[in-house]
Parts: C-alpha cells; structure tokens; sequence
C-alpha cells in the first residue's frame, strides 16, 4: 500500500492543504468545550449573562469555521483520493497493455481484469477513509491531549493510564478475530466453490444419483462456516459493550478526581467539564481509527497485487533501433528454433526450422498440446523463442518494432474474440480506414455474407460482447473477416476453421485462395481435409517436427501423419 | 477466481459510515418482512430476552449522566458554598464527598449492568441468527436439488450463486448487526427523550427544533449524492467491461496495433469516472461536517440558554452538563435509524431473491407406489412424445423411436435438432407434455428418478470432473467401489497408464477447472467412470468432439469396449465416429426424418447423404442451406 502512495506525488500541495485543513477543523472542535468552560467559569458562576452570550457566538462562529474546514478538505480528499485512483488505474492499464502473453499466463486473465477494476476501487476507497477520518484521529488526539494537560496538568494522568488500556482492549479482540475472519473467508470461498461445482455438474450429478452426497458437503460446509461466524460475532459481542464501558468508567474517574482536586482548589468546575468533553473526543476518535485500521488488509492485499502487476516488466521489448526489411518478396524462416514455457521443464518447441514465401501455403498439424499454436504465436512475437531466431525477409524479428511486424501479419486466432460493436466495426477493426467496398469484399471472401444479410440491420447488426449473440462459424468467419481486410502480406489461421461445417470450410478455402495467392499463408489445422492442399505441411508432435513435406510424400513417409489422416478420412479418401 | 465471484455489493464501512449505496428495493416489502420474520419464530424466546436485554442496557447507560450531573451538582454547590464561607471568613465547607461516593458506586454498578446484558444479548443474537442464516442456506440448496433442470437453464449460475452467498450474506449481517441497532437506537431516542424532559422541556424543544433542519439537509444530500453514485456506478461499469474486453482480446489488439486506441478510450472513461467519482464522495462527505455543525449549533444554545437558566436558579449546573450529553446522544442514533432503514430495504430485497428461490415450482413428486426395474435389459421405447422447453413452442411434435435391448443407436442432424434433448428427456431431466417414454416396457414416469437413472450411464461432451482425486472421481460412478473395481474400471477405458505415469497416480487431485490433465484424459476419467457405474444403457453425447482425432481413436477404442452388450445412444458431430452403429436416426426440428444404416442412407441420398458429404468430400456437395446450421458453437 505504502508503496503505491508513490504515485500521490502531484497531490503534494493538496495533501499538505489536507492536512491543515483537518487541523483546524479538529482545533475548532476541540476549541468548543474550552468556550463552553469559559460560559460555565466565567458566565455560570458569575451570573454574567452577556459573557455567556459573546462566547455563545464565538462557539458558533467556531463550529461553522470547523465545518467549512471540513467541507473543504472533503473536497480536496475526494479529488486526491479518486485522482489517486485515476492515476493507478491508468498506470496499470497501460501498463498490462504492453504484456505479452507470458504475463497474461502467469497472472491470468481474470485476475488481471480483477486487479484492473476491484482491486483499484479498494485502494480509491481506503485512501478516501485514510484522508477523511485517519488524519482527522492522530491529530485529534494530540491536540485533545495538549488541551487536557494545559487545562488540568495533575488529572493528566487519567488519560495516560486510559488509552493505552483501551488501546490493548481493541488490540486484543481485533487479534482475537481477525484469524477468525479470515478462516471465514476461506469457509465462504469453500461454500461458493461446491455450489459453483455442483450447479456446473448438475446433470452428471443427477445422471449418477449423487445428489445426496453434494448435500452433505455443502452441508458439512454450511455447518464449518457457521460454527465460524457465530465464534467471531461471540467475540466481536464484547467489542461494543466493553469500549462503552470504558468510555462510562473513565469519565467516572475524571469526575472523582477532579471532586477530589477541586476541593483542594486545584481546579475549577468548566475545567473538569471541559477535560471531560477532551476525553471523550480522544476516545472517539481513537476508536474511529481502529475501526478502519480493520479495512486496511483488505486494501493491502489488494495492493500487493496491483504492486505485482506493475513490477512485472515484459522482455518483449521494442529495439533501440530498427533494422530495415529485407526487400523483394515476403518471406519467413523459423531457424532453429527453441522455446520453453516459463518454469516448463520440457520445451514446448524444439530445433523448428522452415521458411516460406509469398505465394505458398504452410500448414501445421498435430495433437493437442503438440505446439502448433504456440509456433504461430512466435511468429507474431506474443513470445520471444529461447532458442534460434524468427526472420521476416531475413531480419530477426526482434530487431524491428512490434507494430511493424505485427502490421504485416493478418492474425485469425484460435478462439475467435469479437468486441461489443456492429458487424462493420469489429471488421472494421483490422484496418480502421477502410472503404465499405473493402469491408464488403472482406465479409464475401470470409463467406459471412450469407448470414449478415440474414440479419435484420445487415452490417449493423451489434456484436455483444465476447460475440454471445453470433455462433461459433459466424464468429469465426467475421474474425477471418477482420484479418482479410487489411490485406495483409503474412496470413496466420490459428485452427480457426474449426467450427465451420465441411461446406463452408472448402468454400471458404477456395475464396480465400484468390485472395491470398501473394501472401505467405501459414494455417494450423486438425481437419486433414482443410490442410491437404497445402504446398508445405509441417506435422508436430510434441514440439518436435516429425515430418515436413505434402500430403502425399508424408502419407508415404510419416507414421505420425499416416495415424492422424487414418483417424479421419477411410483410405480411399486420404488419397 | 474466487475474486471475481466477491464482485458482490459493498456495504458502507464500519458503523455505517460513508453512505451505503442506493439500495434496490424490495418489490413486496410487507410480504417479505413478515416471512423473514416467521423465520425468527422458532427462536422466539431467545429473541425476547435479546429484547428485553437491549431496551435495559440502553436504560442503564441512558440514566447515567444524569446521575454524574448530580455529581456536578454538588460539586458546585459546594463551591458557591466555599466562595460564600471566603467572602464572610467563616471555615470552608468541604465537598460532599460520602454523596458524591455513594453516587459514583451507583454509577458504576449501572455502566456494568449496562455493559453486562449488551453483551450478552448480542452474544445470544450471534447464535439466533447464524443458525438462522444456516438454515436459509441448507434450505435453499435443498431447494436447488429438487428445482428441475430447466430452472438451471434459465438462471445463470452467477444469479443463483449469488443469491446463495451475497444475498444470504447480506441477511446474516442485518440480522447480526442492523435489527439490535434497530432496538438500541429506538430504545436510546426514547430513552433520551424522557431524560431530557425530565431535565428541561424548554431546552429539549430546543433540541428537538434542530432535528428537522438536520433531516431535510441529509435528505436533499442523500439525493443528490445518489444521483452521483449513479453516475460513478456506470462509468465504473463502462471501464470495467472495457478492461474485460480488452485484456480478454489482447491477442487480438496486438494482433491489429490497437492499443493506443484502447487506450484512448480508457483514458476517456478513467477521466470521466473520476470526475464522477469526487463530486459523488464529496457530497456524500460533507453529510458528516453539516450535521455535525448543525448538532454545534444545537450545543451552543444549550450552553447558552442552559446557562442563562442556571444564572437565574431554573436548572442546575449537572443538569446541563447531563443535557449536553444526551443532546450529543441523541442525533446518532437517528442518523443511524435512518440508514438502518435504508439496510433494510435492501436486506428485505435480498431475502426476495432468496424467497424467489424456495418458491420455484419443484420436479414433478415421484410416484408413490414405484415399479422398480432391478435388472433392465435396455429396451427403450418413446411413443408420440411431445415436448417444448417453452410452454408456447414445441420442439417436438409426435416422436416415435422404438430401441432393442443390446441396439447401438446413433443420433445425427444439425444443431437445434434435438438430439442432446432426447437424452434429458430419456433421463427425466424435463417432463414431456404428451405421449410416453418407456424402459422395459414401463412408464419411466412410474418409477423413481433414482432408479430410472442408475439404468443409464452418461458421458458428455462437458467432462465434469470434481475437485477431488482421480480415484474419488471414478469411483463417483458406483458408491463403496473397492479399489480393483476403480483400477478395471481405469483399465477397460484406456486410463490406467496415463493415471500412472502422473506423479501422483491415482491421489492426483484435479483442481477445479481440472486443467492439470488434457481434455483427452479427462474424457477417458468420465468413461473409467460411466465403466464403473455398469449401466444398461449408455449415453455417449458428443463424447470426443473436443479431443484431436487422434485421441479420439483411443476414446473410441475405450468407448467400444463400454458399448458392447449394453444398448447405447451415440450423439455425435463427426459422422466418422458413428458409421458402424446399427442404426441412425437423422433429426432434424425436433423429428426423425430418416432412419437406417450408414450405406442404407447414403443410398437413398437425403438429408444424411448431404450431411456426410458436407463433412468429407471436396467441392461436390448438393447444395444444401440447411447444412450451414452445422456448427459447434465454441
């Protein structure tokens, strides 16, 4: 949390304004009891009326200077605290946004979004309480304390002996139940997480007659939680009853004291009074301190994760420098190349060396998990290999800015991901000035026309977010689409035929055929019906490449190709 | 994850400082309040005492000050006394010090008393309403396994988890904390109320002449302040979908050089968020100085009014102290009131949304006098079944579908067909509105659920695998299955050497989205399992559609072996998977339109020949739109 503060450094000013102004307005707070001893002092006892009625105005000219203070600084606080917010958040965003994708697997997505939203929110809001009632206690207490003593030296001492008791009474039951909260937390994760796989599982549950089990587990999880949460409420039953009791107990003794000290002439009534009034404020604002001293760690562990986001840095990084293209004609090259996911023992990719030019078509097949993805993901330098090096026209393509590389590749990912928008925009998105008539062309070749006319606002029509409202083939061919229009010179298809029915798969093929006769085509597939035609395929299997060539040499010669194409077509059909 | 699933409401902070968010309110408040009160009944004794026990602790604490202010009293009359005795040099009285003792004893023992049942009141309320909110909770999961699936369908998980644990949460804290708040704040009001007209009815009018001014000020605060929360919510909404949206897409940004776009955008939100943001904090926080400056105001003419008063002989000087102090008493536990209030409602609406639960139309009862089938041989009959999932639609009209013990069926057509529907309906999972379903020539409606399912195993597409180990996991197939039953059970579905080869065999526990091990190998977890249960009738739905092909050879391998001698319904998207079953039904709309062996429909050259060629041959499909329905949604 501390550390995030670093970022408070253009409220300097404010924040020094802050805290004048809660100084004064915790000063006029305290100044009232010592008017009001005054008008007891001086106006009661003398029977002044018109004392008590000049110091009358005087107190509330010092309410409302406290208040105007306290309006102001809550002006200024809220501005600090929310721009204080701004700021991470923005930090953070942009922050996350240049990761590659090694970041986003370590931390995941969702924790990511997390971190970015909720997280953010927590540290806004307590920073909000810290400007607005943790400055406001310290100083109160301090300034209380000079008061008190300057009023009465010799009771003093009541205080001395008072906070410091009630300070270890809230320390004993804050650690008293903040284990215990904690392990409710866990109980309560616990509980979410059995619903949330008993409601995922509902029908193998049922198809096995095992509802009765789920039953009990959440039941025995209920009943933990439970146990839990009374033991914290028990405790917490001794909170309230006992700071009031100690606030009763201790005006008590100023009371008593003061009885015993006004009788020997030590001191005068409205200045026991007064103390009494310091006290209590004391109090009070020690207690309101400690109350959100318990919302603290929820902040702090919140800010322990946006420290981590922020302190992971991302090797993939931009050159200093970059190189020129080669020129002539598209080409890529995979030249030994080796590559390890972090912390994996095994590479995910080993010695992968090929090149392909403009014109020709490269397709990658294999077994789940046998790295046809993480190749391609390579090649649009989401990662960085260990191992070997990635030549577009024969520069390495680290030597050249990502946005160069990345503006020469048209990506077609695995999952296709829309964004909330219409149809136009999320083509749209791949070349963000293009004509309509490019757009058209991008949604014929993708074979997406069909189902766009279908629709009642044709290219119009809205995406929801994530693509809820289109199928699995239309999201796929709008994400074609969106690669299409920017006519890119490196095409990478990502497995992204696979939920396209035979039909529209080998149209969609043919078109796509045409279009891309210039470019370098590299299309990772399961399908051997997608990828026959290929001039180059490359067969992985686990992360080695076991062969490389057409699909009739490696029918001849790949047992590991000969085992998938037999898995899908009959013989006569793989020839 | 489990962050995520906390992205509940947030509360005010402790004490009920800050405000707490503009609540929903309940559709039927009475309704609801009286049956969340019902709730209570069974602790009725229990609830009295909690009563009883907080009216008189606030009684207790309520006389204090003005006892002490007798205190005060004394002291200055004493001093009046000590100043008379100086001025006519007679020997000075000395405070009343056996009054003043005697009185403190008696403060004493009323702040212990007072603290005393405080104590124990919310300590009995700890168990009242925990044990309260347990049941709520049992209830409600009970509840969920008795609700039919097509309540499942219609409710996202997120809605029902959050309704067991955010809405149930928000109940449980009202119950422990707002409702004896609720009684002490009255009960103080009340109580502070008399004191004070005890004391002065003059300065009590006084006080209470402030209390309007207070409450129109909050309230108009309240208002404006809500329609800045508003504000800050949807902005808050807008970045956050934002964020999801890209990050969840950031291949994609990448891929297309966009994130300075992204990032423009986000700037623009951020910016606005904070502009919505401050004015709606601020406003909430000068609630606090204007009431406190108000209850000022109010001090200052108690000090100087009472004053006035002493001077003249009306009051005496302890009386005031005592008014100050249940003056500063007094407007806490009305501010307190009203956001209790505002608890309220939106704990009230919570208990709806839990309500709306438990009020669900539950399955259909079982039969009382069920036919239990004790060694089914596996003939499946459905004779004119009817069926929609919405009342008003149909899905299917008149379907007849007649099975042998031992046949091996295998179900294709396009997506919507019905065919994953055939399954729920086979299992009970929905209830058909005509015609009748039959296992061995009875009525599955005459039987119990439980029977009737332990007749079939399933295995799906969606591999649900629990968090547990994998030996747990199989053996969720058969209840009390020894561990050779587990081990064969591996070994017939082609499991058993992988499970080895994992560091920790058998005790590898599958975290929760069971990512440890591949697809591939899950799928074979699910068929070990189904082995295990020994079904007379299998249920293979889009068994290896997620698996490379491959794999799926392995599964098929496994899943042959499952099949034999049991009558099997076999859904698939792959027609290669399926071309040796004895029998196809082709579905289309929620009908059989064709039926027959592979070669037996090729040649006839419908719908099926179509659908086959679509999937394997290279440019000379008939053309035929429907077959674009074809598609697996990702």
């Amino acid at each position: 949390m501390l550390k995030l503060f670093r970022f408070l450094k253009p409220y300097r000013t404010p924040i020094f304004v802050i805290f004048v102004l809660v100084f004064f307005q915790s000063m006029s707070q305290l100044y009232l009891p010592t008017l009001m001893s005054d008008i007891v002092n001086k106006g009661i006892i003398n029977g002044d009326v018109d004392y008590i009625l000049r110091i009358g105005g005087l107190m509330l000219g010092t309410a409302l200077f406290g208040s105007i203070c306290a309006i102001f600084s809550s002006l200024i606080s809220s501005q600090v605290s929310m721009g204080f917010g701004r700021i991470i958040r923005s930090r953070l965003f942009k922050h996350i946004t240049n990761f590659s994708l090694h970041e986003f697997d370590i931390i995941g997505t969702p924790s990511l979004v997390t971190r970015t939203t909720n997280d953010i929110t927590q540290v806004q809001n307590v920073s909000m309480m810290i400007t607005r009632m943790m400055i406001i206690a310290p100083i109160t207490c301090v300034g209380g304390i000079i008061l008190a003593i300057s009023k009465d030296r010799d009771l003093s001492w009541i205080i001395v002996v008072v906070i410091p008791l009630l300070l270890i009474f809230i320390a004993i039951v804050v650690s008293k139940v903040y284990p215990l909260f904690k392990a409710m937390q866990k109980k309560i994760d616990k509980i979410n997480q059995i619903l949330r796989e008993s409601l995922i599982g509902i029908r193998v549950i049922r198809a096995f007659n095992r509802t009765e089990r789920e039953e009990t587990r959440f039941e025995e999880a209920n009943e933990d939680l439970t146990d839990v949460s009374i033991r914290v409420n028990r405790i917490m039953a001794v909170m309230m009853p006992g700071i009031m009791l100690f606030m009763n107990l201790s005006s008590i003794a100023v009371i008593w004291f003061g009885a015993l000290r006004i009788e020997h002439g030590a001191t005068n009534i409205g200045d026991m009074m007064a103390f009494l009034q310091y006290m209590m404020q004391i109090m009070f604002a020690i207690i309101m301190a400690s109350l959100m001293f318990i919302m603290l760690p929820r902040a702090q562990a919140s800010a322990a994760r946006i420290n981590e986001a922020l302190d992971m840095e991302t090797d993939i990084l931009d050159p200093a420098v970059e190189k020129p293209l080669g020129e002539g004609k598209t080409s890529i090259s995979f030249e030994k190349v080796y590559f390890f996911y972090k912390g994996a023992e095994k590479p995910a990719l080993k010695d992968i060396s090929f090149s392909a030019s403009a014109g020709e078509v490269t397709a990658i097949i294999g077994s789940t998990g046998s790295g046809k993805s993480t190749l391609v993901n390579l090649l649009s330098r989401f990662y960085d290999p260990d191992e070997g090096s990635i030549r577009l026209n024969g520069t390495d393509i680290r030597d050249i800015k990502q946005s160069t590389l990345r503006g020469r590749i048209g990506f077609v990912p695995q999952k296709a991901v829309l964004f909330d928008g219409s149809i136009e925009d999320n083509i749209r998105y791949g070349k963000p000035d293009a004509s309509d008539e490019e757009i058209l062309r991008a949604a014929e070749t993708s074979q997406s026309m069909e189902f766009i006319n279908s629709m009642e606002e044709g290219f119009s029509s809205p995406i929801a977010q994530g693509g809820t409202n289109v199928s699995g083939g239309q999201k796929q061919r709008l994400s074609i689409a969106r690669a299409l229009v920017g006519r890119p010179e490196v095409y990478i298809f990502d497995d992204s035929f696979s939920a396209l029915d035979f039909k529209t798969d080998s149209r969609l093929r043919s078109a796509l055929k045409k279009e891309t006769s210039e470019s370098t085509v590299l299309i990772v597939g399961q399908r051997v019906a997608t990828i026959k035609d290929a001039d180059r395929i490359i067969v992985l299997e686990e992360g080695l490449i076991a062969g490389m060539g057409t699909h009739q040499e490696l029918l001849g010669s790949c047992p590991v190709y000969q085992e998938i194409v037999y898995s899908q077509l009959s013989a006569e059909e793989a020839e | 994850m489990s962050d995520s699933s906390r992205r509940g409401r947030m509360r005010g902070g402790p004490m009920g400082m800050g405000m707490s968010t503009p609540g929903e309110k309940a559709k039927d408040f009475r309704k609801t309040f009286s049956r969340l009160i019902t709730l209570l009944k069974p602790a009725y004794v229990k609830l009295i005492t909690i009563i009883a026990f907080a009216i008189l602790s606030t009684a207790f604490s309520i006389v204090g000050p003005k006892i002490l202010g007798k205190v005060t009293t004394s002291l200055i009359n004493s001093i009046m006394a000590k100043f008379l005795a100086f001025r006519y040099h007679q020997p000075s009285p000395s405070v009343d010090f056996p009054y003043i003792e005697k009185i403190i004893f008696i403060l004493i023992g009323l702040y212990l008393a007072s603290a005393l049942f405080s104590f124990i009141q919310q300590y009995i309320m700890a168990g009242v309403a925990q044990s309260v909110v347990k049941k709520m909770r049992r209830d409600v999961n009970e509840k969920l396994s008795r609700l039919p699936l097509i309540f499942f369908d219609n409710h996202a998980h997120g809605d029902v988890m959050s309704r067991v644990t955010n809405d149930i949460d928000t109940i449980s804290t009202t119950l422990q904390q707002s409702l004896t708040q609720l009684i002490t704040s009255v009960a103080t009001i009340i109580g502070v109320i008399i004191m004070m007209l005890s004391i002065s009815p003059l300065l009590t009018l006084v006080t209470i002449i402030t209390l309007p001014i207070s409450f129109t000020a909050t309230k108009n605060i309240v208002k404006k302040s809500q329609k800045n929360f508003a504000a800050q919510q949807k902005e808050l909404g807008i970045i956050n979908s934002h964020v999801e949206e890209m990050f969840t897409g950031h291949v994609i940004v990448k891929s297309f050089r966009r994130e300075k776009a992204s990032l423009e955008k986000f700037n623009e939100t951020n910016d606005r968020l904070y502009s919505a943001s401050w004015r709606a904090q601020f406003v909430s926080g000068i609630i606090m100085p204007i009431m406190s400056f108000i209850n000022n105001i109010g001090y200052v003419i108690i000090c100087v009014v009472g004053g006035i008063l002493v001077t003249r002989g009306f009051i005496t000087l302890g009386d005031i102290q005592a008014f100050i102090q249940y003056s500063r008493q007094f407007t806490y536990p009305i501010a307190q009131t009203a956001n209790i209030a505002n608890i309220l409602q939106s704990t009230i609406a919570s208990a709806e949304r839990v309500f709306e639960i438990l009020d669900e139309q539950e399955e259909i009862p079982e039969v009382a006098d069920p036919v239990i089938i004790n060694k089914p041989r596996g003939e499946v009959i459905f004779s004119g079944v009817r069926f929609g999932y919405k009342k008003d639609s149909l899905l299917m009209e008149n379907l007849n579908i007649k099975v042998s013990p031992g046949q091996v069926i295998a179900i294709v057509g396009p997506t919507g067909a019905g065919k994953t529907t055939l399954v729920n309906l086979l299992m009970r999972f929905y209830e058909i509105s005509g015609g009748t379903i039959s296992v061995d020539g009875i009525d599955i409606r005459n039987m119990h659920r439980e029977n009737l399912r332990t007749i079939f195993g399933m295995v799906l597409q969606d591999t649900w695998l629990f968090n547990g180990s994998i030996r747990d996991n199989i053996a969720y197939g058969k209840l009390g299955a020894g561990e050779q039953d587990i081990v064969d059970a591996a070994s017939i579905a082609h499991a058993d050497h992988f499970i080895r080869s994992l560091p920790d065999g058998y005790d590898t526990v599958l975290n929760e989205e069971a990512s440890n091990i591949s697809q591939g190998e899950r799928q074979l977890i699910t068929i070990a399992r189904a082995i295990l249960a020994n079904p007379a009738i299998l249920i293979l739905d889009e068994a290896t559609s997620s698996v490379d092909t491959r794999t799926e050879v392995y599964i098929q391998k496994a899943m042959a072996v499952l099949m034999e001698g049991r009558t099997s319904f076999v859904i698939a998207h792959r027609l290669s998977t399926i071309r040796d079953a004895e029998t196809i039904l082709v579905m289309k709309d929620g009908n059989i339109i064709e039926q027959g062996n592979h070669t037996g429909l090729l040649n006839k050259g419908g719908f099926y020949k179509d659908l086959y060629k679509s999937q394997f041959s290279k440019a000379d499909v008939n053309e035929n739109p429907e077959i674009g329905y074809l598609e697996t949604k990702i």
